[in-house]
């Protein structure tokens, strides 16, 4: 037997909090929300765990940052330790200040587009992706609510979903 | 639910705007065509581009010496230009990243164009490095790329070369995150295309964009990130650009306070551009609603804020040239008030010490002529600020015998020429084409700030229910639906 699911449309990020939390109190849980713009809270009301980008984000920094030091001690002090304009080019650390700007520059550069990598790939983002909200609507003003249904609680999720305003309700054949 | 916002906050969207009117009004320059004056406007930008084209292929071809400079001064508007385009870049940044560390609601409906405003005037920027090399078809040994002498590597000590990794991180980094934030403004113009063309095109520009709650998170919390990582990113680019100058021996480039002083002046002089371009774009994309005279006010107070710290930076070089005792370093400021350049350190300091201090009386910061005028006064002595510590500092230095003086020729200024050409021709384009205000971010305070949710809560209190409740169609059997459909 197929799948089915309840799509729920509300026409206000308020009503559509009410239901979030009204139906997390019920126990019944929510597959997916579908908004035209970060709604505050949504994640928590959800139960949604926090992302851990940020810490990817800090990891690809240091790794920037080993990137650039050994590229500059291997160029600078290792291959061809010269003399460029009195520079001290025998240790790393005595002509560091001059590779302070690149050091910077690498972590900022590697934590940034890594992390964005990371993002693009985590929620599935590239040029020719098709799009996966079910109802064009949900990039402009209205928000989508996706529930998994079976034949005993069919009826009692939509009730709790028309209580709390949703403004159309619909059973739909899971793909 | 309740809100608590203080009544002393004007509102930031005027006009009884709903979400969908945001939408409407957002796709608006999208959606409809070009009216005359774009297209006049259009016209006058690419001309000048192609001009500018011009002088660059026949620099390329022809030499160096096409331009004014001489053995004394070897660099005049070619750096001069590009510190001045890097600063205007700057306040997009500063604008969609500090701001937003800051929480400044304002900044939603002005950091897409400030952002496109960096993007663009990084990439006027990036010319100047590449057309100012003598081979400029070498341009790639600036690279630390293995090969074949042995390997031959480059030399990590130049400004010029952090400048390259400067530059080049800025200009991406401003890239994605511009991009990031466009990726939910360019899936409501996919979802809401007719043309087939039109929703191909924004279907692949939008990345499949579906407005999850998990994306949402992960968006809201790459945003930050950027933000966090674009600040000191925006802070250290002019840093490495002023250290051009800064870790030099000339008198009047040696200074420690360039660092600063030219990240000031960037903020300052790309918050000028920002409120040229928005009062006009307010103006002829009818955005009034959202680009309201407090966003103005606002832009100029940051002006006046900058300015002043210009100004600060300027009577400290002054005292210290003084108070250094050394006669090179006094003469070097004597020269630029009293010396054949005069004229132009004058006109930047009227322009940039004098100007923003006007702003100080709210009648003309809340006028919108007169934050026009001011706009494009600071950014031409913005000009005349990297002009004159570049052409003054190096037109008489140690050598007497070396003193001499410079004089542009018409490709110096045809190139600047086309470089301000070729920023309007992206930004005009850009204009009927992108989402020019992040439509997402302003629905996302349309409650907290917009004119007619702020009057409920004046009326009924800060627990008025904010939304209309939805007219609902009695509720349908699911149970036999659930059965039907799966015999079916």
């Amino acid at each position: 037997m197929a799948s089915k699911s309840l799509h729920a449309i509300f026409t206000d990020d308020d009503i559509l909090m009410q239901a979030v939390k009204a139906l997390r109190e019920k126990k019944y849980s929510i597959k997916e929300v579908f908004c035209p713009f970060p709604v505050h809270g949504l994640d928590k009301a959800m139960g949604l765990s926090h992302t851990r980008l940020a810490i990817t984000s800090f990891l690809y920094g240091l790794v920037g940052l080993a990137v650039a030091t050994w590229m500059m001690d291997f160029i600078m002090i290792e291959d061809w330790p010269q003399n460029i304009g009195g520079k001290p080019s025998f240790s790393y650390i005595e002509n560091m200040p001059a590779f302070v700007p690149i050091m910077f520059e690498m972590t900022v550069f590697f934590a940034a587009h890594l992390m964005v990598i990371t993002f693009y790939m985590r929620s599935k983002l590239w040029p020719f992706k098709k799009s996966e909200n079910p109802d064009v609507r949900t990039t402009d003003d209205k928000f989508l609510m996706e529930i998994s249904v079976n034949e005993n609680n069919v009826q009692a999720i939509a009730e709790v979903l028309h209580e709390n305003g949703a403004s159309e309700i619909k059973l739909i054949d899971n793909k | 639910m309740s809100h608590y916002e203080s009544p002393i906050r004007k509102p930031l969207v005027t006009g009884d705007k709903s979400y969908h009117d945001v939408t409407l009004d957002v796709v608006r320059s999208v959606e409809g065509q070009a009216n005359k004056s774009w297209w006049v406007a259009f016209s006058i930008a690419l001309i000048a581009f192609l001009w500018g084209l011009g002088c660059i292929v026949y620099t390329v071809s022809e030499g160096i010496g096409t331009w004014g400079l001489n053995k004394t001064i070897g660099w005049a508007w070619d750096i001069t230009n590009f510190v001045w385009w890097v600063g205007i870049g700057h306040a997009g940044t500063l604008i969609s990243a500090v701001l937003l560390l800051f929480r400044q609601k304002w900044r939603m409906a002005i950091n897409r164009s400030a952002e496109a405003m960096t993007i663009f005037a990084v990439v006027q920027a990036g010319l100047f490095p590449i057309i100012h090399m003598g081979r400029p078809w070498l341009a790639y040994w600036v690279l630390p790329i293995p090969n074949q002498y042995g390997s031959l590597w480059v030399n990590f000590n130049s400004p010029l070369l952090w400048d390259v990794f400067a530059i080049s991180t800025y200009l991406s980094v401003s890239l994605v995150f511009w991009w990031t934030g466009l990726l939910p403004d360019f899936a409501m113009i996919r979802d809401r295309a007719v043309k087939p063309f039109q929703k191909h095109i924004y279907g692949i520009l939008a990345f499949g964009w579906s407005g999850r709650a998990k994306d949402w998170q992960r968006f809201e919390e790459v945003s930050l990130v950027l933000a966090g990582l674009a600040t000191p990113l925006v802070l250290s680019v002019h840093t490495i650009v002023s250290f051009d100058f800064a870790t030099s021996v000339i008198p009047g480039w040696h200074t420690t306070i360039f660092p600063p002083y030219f990240v000031a002046g960037a903020v300052f002089s790309g918050f000028a551009m920002v409120n040229t371009l928005l009062i006009i774009m307010r103006k002829v994309s009818n955005l009034e609603n959202y680009i309201t005279i407090q966003h103005i006010e606002l832009m100029n107070i940051v002006i006046m804020i900058t300015g002043s710290i210009v100004g600060v930076a300027y009577i400290t070089e002054l005292f210290m040239a003084w108070y250094s005792g050394v006669e090179y370093e006094q003469y070097a400021f004597l020269n630029r008030a009293t010396g054949p350049y005069a004229w132009a350190y004058w006109s930047m300091m009227t322009c940039n010490v004098f100007s923003p201090q006007l702003m100080w009386f709210p009648k003309l910061r809340r006028s919108i002529m007169f934050s026009f005028f001011i706009s494009i006064v600071v950014n031409i002595g913005m000009w005349f600020e990297r002009f004159v510590i570049i052409v003054t500092s190096l037109h008489r230095d140690y050598m007497p015998s070396a003193w001499t003086m410079f004089s542009p020729t018409f490709v110096d200024i045809g190139i600047f020429v086309g470089t301000i050409g070729f920023f309007f021709v992206l930004f005009l384009l850009y204009s009927r084409t992108f989402p020019v205000i992040a439509q997402a971010e302003v629905k996302s305070i349309l409650k907290a700030s917009g004119e007619k949710f702020k009057k409920i809560r004046a009326e009924k209190g800060d627990d008025a229910k904010l939304y209309v409740e939805p007219k609902q169609e009695p509720l349908p059997d699911f149970s036999a639906q659930f059965n039907s459909k799966s015999n079916s």
